[in-house]
């Protein structure tokens, strides 16, 4: 029995392949809206996952480090070493700020970690890790920068050793991991005119600069430039103990806030990223119902181009399962070749995208049932079309 | 089959359709994360490592003097400029001496004065030692006329009284000229305390140095102890350095260093570390020492920031891992090795670091094992990896 479908994609088979080319931009472009989306949430993951830590230790009564700022004091980290459960413990800055490359400006997140400890990077792409205790950077391989580049952060110049991949802010800016005093000192100095401010302003108080009490105003100086500060204590807990277990005595007994992995994860995806999330599902709806749209035009049009060969076939005696199986199995194909094509698309072109693009497997199996469906329903549109018509017209 | 335009139309059709399933096929499996995780690989290799201490500090001056008044005054004047050279005792600035010269003038007078009446002491024993004299002479002569009773016996007794009376008065004027004459001592010491304070209003060199602040100008009023000029002896730059105490191992007295100033990266300096200091910061979690230059550079400023690096000696034939290839897994440090194509978390123990990122392996590895040096992603045991020749096309660490 010959095939009546491929038959007819054989007479305008080129017609056929570029709508499915053109189809298959269209689903492409669907994909990709769905994968901005997961890597969206993907980057909120990621920065969980890539800090090792399985409870957050911030200040009191805020949200931080990633959601609000949260300023603790860099001995915290010592208590916490020595609550029960605790089998490692670090201090970790971050600050989003804007470092030089080659006279462009690059938004980075710096994070102040120590070698080795939770907030460290936990694997690299080229390079080394941090051996020295001041001055050294591993990047993030989406900064652009090569290993020996020095990165300008205020007033230090860092050698970049070592590159990194993934790591990344809850925003999707890369990060730059730099020794943990090196990212305290840049958290909190401010630059060196505000400094010579600052000290003729103290030294114009007459509280702190008395004639009769010679070094308090140099004391007093130097405590307004010295920072003890980090934001959070990262804390990874011993086998055989659960997060909550470690987490509850900490927040009763050292007056912080504690968050688990769960905590961080609906702070980070359903509170930082919500609405953007949002704006993201919400274009993906529209640009789902457009697509359907068209494809089902398409089909319609397809159909509504062969009602003459169609009256033909039906005078010939061709029974109505035989005509609508043609269209049906034309417009599943035209379905096939779109998603093949749009997986194919979406996938080269993702990396070009500044942001992280995740295509998931499990998107891909709903985009090709969902295009699957949305075309067998559009072929009922012509089907209808095509069994109304009347075989005189194939004569008259 | 003969090539119809029909089976070239069909052909042209399938080879599209091998293709588009081809890239749909190789998307699937090498893209995403289906995709198996490319590493690169390195072998453990045996050699030796040379642990170097690093650490940041600042140029400081072994000896430094803050020079100011013991009282409270008033500066009359600053005689030296900040840069300048000062030699020992050379004056550097005087304080306002308000009424001492006053003071000192008069003692002078008070002086003169006491002098003035030791002479009269001196007159007055010499009026009485004459006026004993002819008592004891008109006594004598008396004595002699009573012997040949000229005289009464009374008359006598009171040349007798004269003579005792003259002889207490040579006393008492020699007892004056006594108290004049300590008079003058003491009003020699005080004079000379106070010219001792007149002095100690100059404020002198303790040694030879180099001005660096000028604190205090003419007319300023300073309390006992407040700097005026503060000296330093530039012959004495050290470098007093700060290292992270979980990086500090091996730091001892007399180690090999090379000093960076800030001012002048490119160039190192040689040093030595000339102490350890007993005592460590335990706030900042640093240990100091000083390190000595080996020749004083020029133009270094006290204060500057410098970056220093200490050669400690090789170890001993051993194994070696870059630290890249160092990883933490559920709480163990370890790394990632390839076993027989499959990925096995091998936990190790790790000896002494060097700067160029070299770790000594002490214990997990053995020689030419296999292990995994840079991942696309975190590992995890049995993972499907790729091993790749390069991961990033770029050019090795420094």
């Amino acid at each position: 029995m010959i095939s009546l479908a491929g038959r007819d994609i054989l007479h305008g088979w080129s017609k056929y392949v570029l709508t499915g080319l053109g189809l298959g931009l269209l689903i492409g472009v669907t994909l990709t809206m769905a994968g901005v989306y997961r890597g969206m949430v993907d980057d909120a993951h990621a920065l969980l996952t890539n800090s090792r830590a399985d409870l957050w230790v911030v200040q009191k009564d805020t949200q931080g480090p990633y959601a609000e700022s949260s300023s603790i004091k860099d001995d915290v980290v010592r208590s916490v070493r020595g609550m029960p459960g605790v089998a490692a413990a670090a201090n970790v800055a971050y600050l989003t700020m804007q470092v030089q490359k080659d006279g462009q400006d690059q938004r980075v997140m710096v994070v102040g970690m120590e070698p080795g400890m939770p907030g460290a990077p936990g694997y690299l792409v080229t390079g080394r890790h941090i051996t020295r205790n001041h001055y050294e950077a591993v990047a993030d391989v989406k900064t652009g920068f090569a290993l020996g580049d020095t990165v300008r952060i205020r007033r230090h110049d860092y050698t970049v050793v070592g590159l990194t991949r993934r790591m990344v802010s809850s925003g999707g800016d890369p990060m730059l991991f730099v020794p943990m005093k090196d990212a305290q000192e840049t958290q909190f100095l401010k630059d060196n005119d505000a400094i010579v401010n600052d000290r003729a302003r103290t030294a114009a108080n007459p509280a702190f600069n008395r004639p009769g009490s010679p070094g308090l105003l140099e004391a007093v100086q130097n405590l307004q430039t010295s920072s003890r500060s980090v934001n959070a204590v990262l804390v990874q807990i011993a086998p055989g103990f659960n997060p909550e277990q470690v987490a509850e005595p900490i927040r009763r007994w050292k007056h912080l806030s504690v968050y688990t992995r769960d905590g961080m994860e609906d702070i980070l995806v359903v509170k930082l990223i919500a609405n953007s999330a949002k704006q993201i599902g919400m274009f993906l709806v529209i640009l789902a119902i457009v697509s359907a749209a068209i494809v089902a035009f398409i089909i319609y049009t397809m159909t509504m181009g062969k009602l003459r060969e169609i009256a033909v076939l039906k005078l010939i005696g061709t029974r109505d399962r035989t005509i609508a199986g043609m269209i049906l199995q034309q417009a599943l194909g035209l379905g096939l070749i779109g998603f093949a094509v749009g997986k194919v698309a979406a996938t080269f072109w993702a990396p070009a995208f500044p942001k992280f693009v995740l295509l998931l497997p499990g998107d891909s199996v709903t985009g090709l049932v969902v295009t699957l469906i949305i075309c067998a329903l559009a072929s009922t549109l012509a089907i209808r079309v095509a069994l109304k018509v009347d075989p005189g017209a194939a004569i008259g | 089959m003969k090539m119809t335009p029909q089976n070239s139309r069909r052909l042209l059709l399938g080879g599209l359709a091998v293709v588009l399933l081809g890239a749909l096929a190789w998307v699937a499996l090498r893209t995403g994360p289906l995709a198996p995780t490319k590493v690169q690989v390195t072998q453990v290799q045996k050699g030796s490592v040379s642990p170097t201490i690093f650490g940041i500090g600042q140029v400081e001056a072994q000896r430094s003097w803050m020079v100011g008044p013991t009282v409270a005054g008033r500066v009359l004047s600053v005689k030296v400029d900040v840069g300048q050279a000062v030699q020992p005792g050379q004056p550097l600035a005087e304080m306002d001496p308000v009424d001492l010269d006053q003071r000192l003038a008069a003692l002078d007078a008070s002086l003169a004065r006491a002098q003035s009446a030791q002479q009269a002491a001196g007159a007055q024993v010499a009026d009485a030692q004459a006026r004993s004299a002819l008592a004891a002479a008109n006594l004598k002569r008396n004595q002699d006329l009573a012997n040949q009773n000229f005289i009464s016996a009374g008359a006598l007794e009171a040349r007798a009284q004269d003579v005792a009376s003259a002889n207490a008065g040579v006393a008492a004027a020699q007892a004056n000229l006594g108290g004049s004459a300590q008079d003058i001592t003491r009003l020699r010491a005080e004079r000379a305390a106070l010219a001792q304070q007149r002095g100690n209003l100059k404020l002198v060199a303790p040694a030879a140095a180099v001005v660096t602040v000028r604190e205090a100008e003419a007319g300023t009023t300073v309390v006992a102890g407040q700097a005026v000029l503060r000296l330093i002896d530039p012959a004495t730059l050290w470098v007093k350095l700060r290292v992270d105490q979980g990086r500090s191992a091996g730091l001892a007295p007399g180690l090999a260093a090379r000093i960076a100033l800030r001012s002048r990266p490119g160039e190192l300096l040689a040093g030595k570390v000339a102490r350890v200091e007993a005592l460590a910061d335990s706030v900042t979690e640093e240990r100091l020492a000083m390190v000595a230059f080996d020749a004083l550079p020029g133009g270094a400023s006290v204060g500057e920031m410098v970056e220093v690096t200490l050669q400690l000696p090789a170890t001993a034939e051993s194994l070696l891992l870059p630290n890249a290839a160092v990883v933490q897994h559920e709480g163990k440090t370890g790394v990632w090795r390839l076993k027989d194509g499959t990925l096995e978390f091998a936990p190790v123990t790790l000896g002494v670091r060097g700067l160029d990122g070299t770790v000594q392996v002490i214990t997990g590895l053995v020689e030419a094992d296999t292990v995994v040096r840079y991942s696309q992603s975190a590992l995890k045991p049995g993972a499907r990896i790729a091993v790749v020749e390069q991961l990033v096309p770029a050019g090795a660490a420094k």
